[in-house]
C-alpha cells in the first residue's frame, strides 16, 4: 500500500508540473483560443446532422453538412444512428437535423405533437417510393411477374433455404418503413420476409439475380442511384388510397407516395444559427440526390468529397439556400 | 477467458452430486435414447401443431403492456418527474467527463479547428510512460507501437474516443465493482441476491437494453458509457469477490485473533492478498468494456464502432478489417498491460524489484513524457496527427481481394449456405424439425426430460418435479395460449407472478437442473415468444455442434503439442477480441444473409474459448498416466481416444458450457443478417418504435434461453465432468 500512495503523490507533483510548463509555453504554431469559423455573419458552432443507413440519405446529409461547414463556419458533426434513435435525440440537443424523413406519423405525434422537442420544416424536394422490386430480366421473361395477384404462382421460384416451400420477400435495414410482414398476410400470399440487413446488401442481391439469371422479390425504393445500374421493376400491390395503411395490422394496399421532409430540433431551429435557414431553405430534386449517392456508392468517394463535388459544380443552387 | 474464470463463474459446479455408480449412469443413457426416440416419433405425428407462431407484426398483450411501460417513462421524463432529476444529473456529469477527456486528448484531423490540449504525441508519450510505470519496458514498447500504428491506420481520433469511453467506464466499474465484490465476499445472502442479477447482465444482449438506456440516458455519450457499464461491470465483481473469499482462512484467523477490526483485516489483510485475482478481474472488465464500447455507436457512442457499423451498412471488407485491426491491437495492449501489471505488483510487494533506480528511471521519463505534451500542446505537427494513407492502402486491398475471392467462390458459398441449411436446420431432417415445427408440449417436456437425465432433479426429486409442473401451468396460463387471447389480469400481479416465480424458483433450485430449465421455458412462455425461442435454440445448438467439433479436434491436437499450440493461440486471441460485428462484413461478402451466415460467425466467435479449454483438459492428464498407457503399447489414436479425452472429459463439457453461451451472444447479432428469431425481434424493436416491448420481451426470452443451457450443462459437468479432475 505505501508503494501506491508514494506513486500517487508523485503522480500528482507531475500532472501539477505539466500543467505549470503547458501554461508557461506560449509560443508554438497553434493559437490558443478560439479562432472562430472562417467565413459567414452570425456564430454557427456545432450542427449535428444525423445520418440515416441508407445512401440516398447521405447524399442529403452530407451536402447540407459541408455546406454549412464550409460557407457557414459550422463545426458540421455527422452521427450514424437508426430513424427512430435520432428523433430520440432532438429533446437532448444531440441531433439537430434529421434531413429526409419518411412519413414516421407515430414519430411526429409523439416528439413534433406531443413533446414538441422536434419541428418539421417542410419538403426536401425529394419525393419517395416503396414498394417490390424485381429484377429486369425477370420482368422481361415473364411479364405478369409484376402483377401481385401473379405473386402465388411463383412463390416456390422465389423460395430460399431460409424460407422452405414459400417464396422469399427480401427486405432491408429492420429499421427501414415496411409494412411487408403485415402485407403478406393481408394479402394472402405465400411468402415470408427475410431481412437481408442493408441497402448495400439488397443491392448486392439485385445484382447477383441480374447477372446470374436468378428469381429475386425484395423491398427497394427511390430515389436511388442503384437504378441507373440495373433498372430494376417494381411490381404493383393494390393501389393506395387515403387512409388504407391507417391500421398496420389491416393494411393490404401498396405504399403511398412520400413527400420527404426536413425534421430539426425545436431548440436548433429558434437559435437563430444560420445552419437553421440553410435547413429551412434546403431543397434539391432526386436526380440531384442520384448524382450524390452515385458517387458515394459507386465511385467510392467518401460523403465528404462526393458532397464536395456537387457543390463545386451547382454553385447556383448552394447560393440560393444560403441567401434564401 | 480460461477455465479457473469460467469455474469462479459457476459456482454450482463446484457441488459435487455424483451418487450414481455405473450401471445408473448406463440407465440413464438408455432413459436418454428413450426420450429422443419418443421425442422423433411425436414429432413427426404432430408435425406442424401447436407451435405457437406469433407473426412479426403481431404482439401479445404482455409486449403492449412493455409498450405502454415505454410510453409512460418517456413521458414522466418529458415531464420533468423528480425521478428522473438524479438521472438527467448523472447522465450530464457522464457527458461532461467524456467531453472534456475529449477537448483534452483527441485531436482530431478531419477538422480544420481540431486540435486538442494534448496532441497525438503528448498522448502517446503519456500512454508509453504509465505503460512502463505499471508495467515495465516491454508493454511500453507494445503501447507506443500500438498507440502509433491508430494514426498510422487513419483512426486516430476514432480510437482514442474508444479508449475514453472504455476508461471512463471502467473507473465507475472499480467505484462500483470493488465494494460489491467485497460485500458479496461477505454474505452468503448478498451472493446469493445478487448472482442471478450478474447473470442476467451478463446473459440479456446488449441490444435488448440500448433500447431503454437511451430512453433513460439519451443517446451519445452518456448512453454509451452506461451500457459499457452494465456489460462490463460482472466480471469484476464476481472475480473479486471470488478472490477476496479464497484468502486462506487460517490468515484471517490469525489476524482477527490478534485484534484486527474488519475494516483493518480488509484493507491490511484481504484486499493485498487478492490483489492478483482482483487485478484478473479488472483485465476481464477491461475486455468486456472494450466489446461493448464498439457496439455502443448504435446510440451514437463515439469511437471504433463507427467505422464498423457504416462498414457494414456499405458491405466495405476493407474497412471493417482495419478499424477491426485498431480493436485487436488496443485490446492485446490492455490485456498484456493489465496482466503485467498484476504480476508486477506482485513482484513489487515482494520487494524483489530494485526500488532506487526504477523511481530515477521513472522521474527522468515523466520529464521527457511532460516536455513531450508540452511540444504536443503547441506544435500542430505533434498535435494533429499527419494524414496517413496506410489504413486506405490497406483497405483498398483488402476490398479487391475480397472481390476476387468472393467472384470466383461465390457460387459454391452460396450452394454450401443453402446445403447446409437444409441439412441441418430446416425439415424433415434438420433440428427444426424436433424444435420449431413441433408442439410446444413435446418440446418443453422433451427438454425437462433430457434436463432431468442429464443435470439431475436435485434432492428431494418429487417436490421439485411438482413446483415444476405447477410452474409451468401457470406460466402456460399467463400467456394465454390455452385461450385465443391472454389472460385479462392486472399487469402488477402479472409481475408479481413472474417476480414470485424466478424467486421461488432460485430458492428451491439448488442441486439440479430441473428448477432452473423448468423456470426459464415458463419464462419463455410468459412473455408470449415460444415459437421464435425455439430458432434460436435450434441455431445455437447446431453452430455449437461445430463449436463442440472444432474445440475437439484442434484442442486434442493443441492440447499433445506444445509447438503447435503456440503457433495457433495468438490466431484464437486474435479471433476472440475481434468485436463479433466485425466478423459479419467479411461473412455478409461471402454467403448471403440468413441463418447459415449468424451460425457461421457464432461459430467464429465461440470456437476458440471451446478450443482452448480442452486443449488445457488434454495437457492436465497427469503425465505418469500417458506413459503408462504408452508403455502398455497404446497406438496414438487409443492415446487419444481411450486415455486422453475419456480423462479430460469434464473440460469438454466445460466448453461446451462456454460454447453455448457465447454461441447465443452471436445469435443476436445474427439478427442484424436475416438470422431471424429472437436475435431479429430484439434489433427491431430498438428500430422500430412500436416493436419496443416485443424486442425487450426477445431479450427476456434470450436470457431465459442462456440461464437454462448454462444450467443443464453445469449441473451435467458436476455430474459427470468430476471423475478426471478429482
Amino acid at each position: 500500500m505505501r508503494v501506491t500512495r508514494r506513486r500517487a503523490g508523485r503522480a500528482a507533483a507531475l500532472a501539477a508540473a505539466a500543467s505549470l510548463l503547458l501554461a508557461a509555453c506560449g509560443g508554438g504554431d497553434i493559437d490558443s483560443g478560439d479562432s472562430g469559423g472562417s467565413a459567414g455573419g452570425a456564430d454557427c458552432g456545432d450542427f449535428n446532422m444525423a445520418i440515416n443507413p441508407w445512401v440516398g440519405y447521405e447524399a442529403s446529409a452530407y451536402v447540407v453538412g459541408e455546406v454549412a461547414a464550409q460557407k457557414l463556419g459550422c463545426n458540421t458533426n455527422y452521427l450514424k444512428l437508426k430513424e427512430e434513435i435520432a428523433w430520440q435525440g432532438f429533446g437532448s440537443g444531440k441531433v439537430d437535423v434529421v434531413i429526409e424523413n419518411w412519413g414516421h406519423d407515430d414519430l411526429k405525434k409523439e416528439y413534433v405533437d406531443k413533446q414538441e422537442t422536434a419541428v418539421v420544416v417542410g419538403p426536401n424536394g425529394n419525393v419517395g417510393v416503396i414498394g417490390w422490386y424485381v429484377p429486369p430480366w425477370l420482368a422481361e421473361a415473364n411479364p405478369d411477374i409484376t402483377n401481385w395477384e401473379n405473386l402465388n404462382k411463383y412463390a416456390s421460384d422465389f423460395s430460399t433455404a431460409e424460407t422452405g416451400d414459400k417464396g422469399t420477400l427480401w427486405d432491408g435495414d429492420p429499421s427501414f418503413v415496411t409494412n411487408d410482414e403485415a402485407l403478406i398476410e393481408n394479402l394472402k400470399l405465400d411468402y415470408e420476409v427475410v431481412y437481408a440487413g442493408s441497402e448495400a446488401a439488397l443491392i448486392q442481391g439485385f445484382r447477383n439475380a441480374e447477372k446470374n439469371k436468378e428469381f429475386y422479390l425484395g423491398y427497394f425504393y427511390e430515389p436511388q442511384w442503384f437504378l441507373s445500374e440495373v433498372p430494376l421493376v417494381k411490381v404493383d400491390l393494390p393501389a393506395w388510397e387515403e387512409g388504407c395503411d391507417a391500421d398496420p395490422a389491416t393494411v393490404a394496399c401498396d405504399y403511398p407516395e412520400y413527400i420527404l421532409d426536413k425534421i430539426a430540433s425545436a431548440d436548433f431551429m429558434a437559435s437563430g444559427s444560420p445552419a437553421a435557414d440553410l435547413v429551412s431553405n434546403f431543397t434539391w430534386t432526386n436526380d440531384d440526390q442520384n448524382q450524390v449517392a452515385l458517387y458515394i456508392a459507386n465511385d467510392g468517394m467518401s460523403g465528404e468529397d462526393a458532397a464536395q463535388q456537387w457543390i463545386d459544380d451547382n454553385p447556383d443552387k448552394v447560393d440560393a439556400w444560403i441567401n434564401g | 477467458m480460461t477455465v479457473e474464470l469460467t469455474e469462479i463463474e459457476h459456482p454450482a459446479a463446484e457441488a459435487p452430486v455424483p451418487q450414481d455408480d455405473e450401471g445408473g449412469g448406463r440407465l440413464r443413457w438408455i432413459a436418454l435414447g428413450v426420450v429422443v426416440v419418443v421425442w422423433v416419433i411425436l414429432g413427426v405425428i404432430f408435425h406442424g401443431k401447436g407451435t405457437q407462431d406469433l407473426p412479426v407484426s403481431q404482439l401479445t398483450a404482455f409486449q403492449e403492456w412493455l409498450n405502454e411501460l415505454r410510453n409512460t417513462i418517456e413521458d414522466a421524463k418529458f415531464n420533468g418527474n423528480p425521478i428522473f432529476l438524479p438521472i438527467d444529473w448523472l447522465s450530464e456529469a457522464l457527458d461532461w467527463t467524456v467531453t472534456q477527456l475529449q477537448n483534452l486528448f483527441v485531436s482530431d484531423s478531419s477538422r480544420p479547428q481540431g486540435v486538442a490540449q494534448v496532441g497525438w504525441a503528448g498522448v502517446v508519450a503519456l500512454a508509453v510512460w504509465v505503460a512502463y510505470a505499471l508495467s515495465g519496458l516491454r508493454i511500453a514498447i507494445l503501447a507506443l507501437a500500438v498507440m502509433l500504428s491508430f494514426g498510422w491506420l487513419g483512426y486516430w481520433e476514432q480510437s482514442i474516443d474508444t479508449l475514453i469511453i472504455t476508461g471512463v467506464s471502467v473507473v465507475i466499474c472499480v467505484i462500483i465493482g470493488l465494494p460489491t465484490g467485497i460485500w458479496m465476499s461477505r454474505s452468503k445472502r448478498v451472493t446469493s441476491v445478487l448472482t442471478p442479477v450478474l447473470d442476467t447482465m451478463q446473459t440479456m444482449p446488449s441490444f435488448a437494453y440500448l433500447g431503454p438506456l437511451v430512453l433513460i440516458f439519451g443517446i451519445g455519450n452518456p448512453g454509451a458509457v452506461v451500457a459499457t457499464l452494465i456489460y462490463a461491470l460482472p466480471p469484476l465483481i464476481r472475480i473479486s469477490a471470488y478472490g477476496l473469499s479464497t484468502v486462506s482462512p487460517s490468515t484471517v484467523e490469525a489476524t482477527t485473533a490478534l485484534g484486527s477490526t474488519s475494516t483493518q483485516l480488509m484493507t491490511k489483510v484481504q484486499l493485498p492478498m487478492a490483489r492478483r485475482t482482483i487485478i484478473v478481474g479488472l483485465n476481464q472488465t477491461i475486455m468486456a468494456a472494450l466489446s461493448m464500447a464498439i457496439i455502443a455507436a448504435f446510440i451514437a457512442g463515439p469511437g471504433l464502432g463507427i467505422p464498423i457499423i457504416d462498414a457494414l451498412s456499405v458491405l466495405n471488407v476493407g474497412i471493417a478489417f482495419v478499424s477491426g485491426m485498431c480493436i485487436v491491437f488496443m485490446a492485446i495492449m490492455l490485456d498484456r498491460a493489465t496482466s503485467a501489471a498484476g504480476e508486477r505488483s506482485e513482484a513489487t510487494s515482494r520487494r524483489e524489484v530494485n526500488g532506487q533506480r526504477r523511481r530515477l528511471i521513472l522521474g527522468i521519463s515523466a520529464a521527457v513524457a511532460v516536455v513531450v505534451v508540452a511540444i504536443s500542446h503547441n506544435q500542430l505537427r505533434w498535435n494533429v496527427f499527419p494524414d496517413s494513407e496506410w489504413g486506405r492502402r490497406i483497405a483498398n486491398w483488402v476490398n479487391d481481394a475480397t472481390d476476387t475471392i468472393s467472384n470466383s467462390i461465390g457460387q459454391f458459398t452460396r450452394w454450401l449456405s443453402d446445403a447446409f441449411t437444409e441439412v441441418f436446420l430446416n425439415p424433415p431432417f434438420g433440428l427444426d424439425a424436433w424444435f420449431v415445427d413441433a408442439p410446444w408440449w413435446l418440446v418443453s417436456l422433451g427438454i425437462l426430460a433430457v434436463a432431468i437425465l442429464l443435470g439431475g432433479a436435485g434432492k428431494e426429486a418429487t417436490p421439485r418435479l411438482a413446483a415444476a409442473v405447477a410452474l409451468g401451468a401457470a406460466a402456460v396460463l399467463m400467456s394465454g395460449y390455452w385461450a385465443d387471447s391472454p389472460l385479462d389480469m392486472s399487469w402488477v400481479i402479472y409481475w408479481g407472478a413472474v417476480v414470485a416465480l424466478l424467486i421461488g424458483s432460485s430458492a428451491v433450485g439448488g442441486g439440479g437442473a430441473l428448477i432452473p430449465t423448468a423456470a426459464s421455458i415458463s419464462l419463455i412462455f410468459a412473455v408470449g415468444l415460444w415459437n421464435d425461442s425455439m430458432v434460436t435454440l435450434t441455431m445455437t445448438l447446431v453452430a455449437t455442434l461445430f463449436v463442440m467439433i472444432f474445440g475437439i479436434v484442434v484442442g486434442v491436437w493443441m492440447g499433445r503439442s506444445r509447438r503447435v499450440d503456440a503457433t495457433v493461440r495468438p490466431f484464437l486471441d486474435g479471433l476472440q477480441t475481434l468485436p463479433a460485428l466485425v466478423y459479419l462484413v467479411p461473412a455478409l461478402a461471402f454467403f448471403p444473409a440468413g441463418r447459415f451466415l449468424a451460425i457461421i460467425a457464432a461459430v467464429l466467435y465461440a470456437a476458440p474459448v471451446a478450443i482452448k479449454i480442452t486443449a488445457d483438459g488434454v495437457r492436465s492428464v497427469a503425465g505418469p498416466t500417458v506413459e503408462a498407457a504408452q508403455s502398455l503399447g497404446s497406438s496414438r489414436w487409443q492415446m487419444i481416444g481411450k486415455v486422453q479425452l475419456p480423462m479430460s472429459k469434464g473440460s469438454i463439457v466445460l466448453s461446451a458450457n462456454q460454447g453455448l453461451l457465447f454461441v447465443l451472444s452471436m445469435v443476436v447479432i445474427g439478427g442484424l443478417v436475416g438470422g431471424g428469431g429472437l436475435g431479429f425481434l430484439v434489433i427491431n424493436g430498438f428500430s422500430q418504435r412500436e416493436d419496443f416491448g416485443k424486442g425487450l420481451a426477445a431479450g427476456i426470452a434470450i436470457t431465459a434461453l442462456g440461464i437454462m443451457l448454462d444450467r443443464i450443462t453445469v449441473h451435467t459437468a458436476a455430474r459427470y465432468g468430476r471423475a478426471d479432475t478429482a
